[in-house]
């Protein structure tokens, strides 16, 4: 399956855990499925629509990827806030 | 002993002291996050906060003891699966009935909780209202920034929404009416329509002993409403400007009202590089510049809606106030002289005062 890692306050709503193997073939889909898993982190990496928040990159395998971005189950996700978000 | 929560740009500073010296920070929360607003619940003693990280979007958090754990509330959202998204929560308000807190957010949205801030709810009749499509944001987005109850008629509130005007409901919210009759938006051609909703309400207050008063500070103009919100009467006349944002109130004196006029929308400053208080003791009828011991050359200051508090009442009132300087001004005299609270704190973007023993 493929592997979604977190940092930070992220990691820390998700069991205290960096990283998790989940079911999914896409990054949205897998965001998904790591809010039903780790309900504390609804609403902090996708917004109330589903959609990604502005200011949280996702890297598939070290390229900035988004929502529909397809994985496969070898592949790795990181979640991490963007440098667009720091003020 | 005072407490002041402090809501700055970079998280959320507690700081204890008594009027005329500088108070001690007891506590920071949030670090480097926006704290928009925080509030101690006078009921509960419980602690709230609404944060707006830019990564992670619009938070409330509460906890007992504001160095210590904090939760986060839940149900701070919009209708999943719609088109829009929460953007910030400007104001957090105790409601009439036991348990009841208010939030107001942007998209001129208001939650309603029941159990002291741990879950939200949001007002359907409210974000249905039909002339939604209408209404405008301003500078800091389409924010539902004040919240005033009547004191002891849970079911009676008036809202204030930048850019939607004032609303009334005296149902609990099950039901919201326009109150805006008298107030002339500069912004806006001559001859509006008579249903224009895009008013710009920047602060509203009532008068706790005579709650059919609310004070209101205008994006351009001070309105005083005698009959519960329902029409507003113009009480500028007197200020050197009637453009500016907080609002605070004598509860022991319904004539009374302070603000802080700035210079324009175009120029939101402090006039002529002076701090100045402006005191009503007549309902507005004239109003008298409070400035002693407040910066009185070079100082162009920018002091935000949420950014200003009193605590206590006649002649102890104590009034405070927190500007985008990140210095902090006090009262322990009810505005005759001021003193320095803080002086290089992140930009205030809000301030409550609560008494502590």
């Amino acid at each position: 399956m493929p592997l979604v890692r977190l940092r930070g306050p992220l990691k820390q709503l998700a069991g205290d855990r960096s990283e998790h193997a989940l079911d999914g073939d896409s990054v949205g889909a897998l965001l998904v499925a790591l809010e039903r898993e780790h309900p504390a982190t609804s609403g902090w990496i996708l917004d109330e629509r589903g959609a990604l928040r502005r200011h949280i990159n996702v890297f598939v395998n070290g390229e900035l990827g988004a929502q529909d971005t397809p994985v496969a189950p070898d592949d790795r996700i990181d979640v991490l806030p963007a440098l667009s978000g720091g003020r | 002993m005072t407490e002041l929560l402090a809501g700055t740009k970079k998280g959320l500073f507690v700081l204890e002291g008594e009027p005329g010296a500088p108070f001690e920070v007891t506590a920071r929360a949030f670090a480097g996050e926006p704290v928009e607003y925080a509030l101690r619940d006078p009921r509960s003693g419980r602690v709230l906060a609404s944060v707006t990280s830019p990564f992670y979007g619009p938070k409330i958090f509460y906890a007992d003891d504001p160095a210590g754990e904090w939760e986060q509330a839940d149900g701070v959202e919009l209708p999943p699966g719609g088109e829009i998204a929460l953007e910030r929560i400007w104001v957090l308000v105790p409601g009439e009935r036991a348990g009841t807190i208010y939030a107001g957010g942007d998209p001129g949205v208001l939650l309603e909780s029941r159990d002291g801030g741990a879950t939200f709810e949001l007002n359907r009749a409210l974000w249905e209202q039909p002339t939604r499509d209408r209404w405008q944001p301003g500078a800091g987005g389409l924010c539902l920034h004040s919240i005033v109850p009547w004191p002891g008629e849970p079911d009676r509130l008036a809202l204030g929404i930048s850019a939607a005007g004032v609303w009334l409901t005296d149902d609990g919210g099950a039901t919201w009416r326009r109150g805006n009759e008298g107030i002339v938006a500069r912004y806006l051609p001559e001859d509006p329509p008579t249903d224009e909703v895009a008013l710009c309400v920047h602060q509203l207050k009532r008068a706790p002993t005579r709650p059919e008063r609310i004070f209101m500070q205008f994006h351009g103009g001070v309105y005083r409403s005698d009959d519960a919100g329902d029409t507003w009467i113009d009480i500028a006349d007197g200020l050197p400007s009637d453009f500016g944002f907080p609002l605070a109130l004598d509860p022991a004196d319904p004539d009374s009202a302070y603000l802080i006029p700035l210079v324009a929308d175009i120029d939101r400053v402090t006039p002529e590089g002076r701090v100045r208080v402006y005191e009503t003791r007549d309902a507005g009828a004239s109003w008298t510049p409070r400035g002693d011991g407040l910066p009185s050359a070079d100082a162009y200051l920018t002091v935000l809606r949420g950014a200003m508090d009193q605590v206590g009442a006649g002649e102890s009132l104590e009034l405070y106030f927190g500007a985008t300087s990140g210095a902090i001004f006090g009262s322990g005299d009810a505005g005759a002289t001021w003193f320095d609270v803080a002086a290089n704190l992140p930009p205030v973007h809000s301030l409550s005062a609560a008494p502590r023993s």
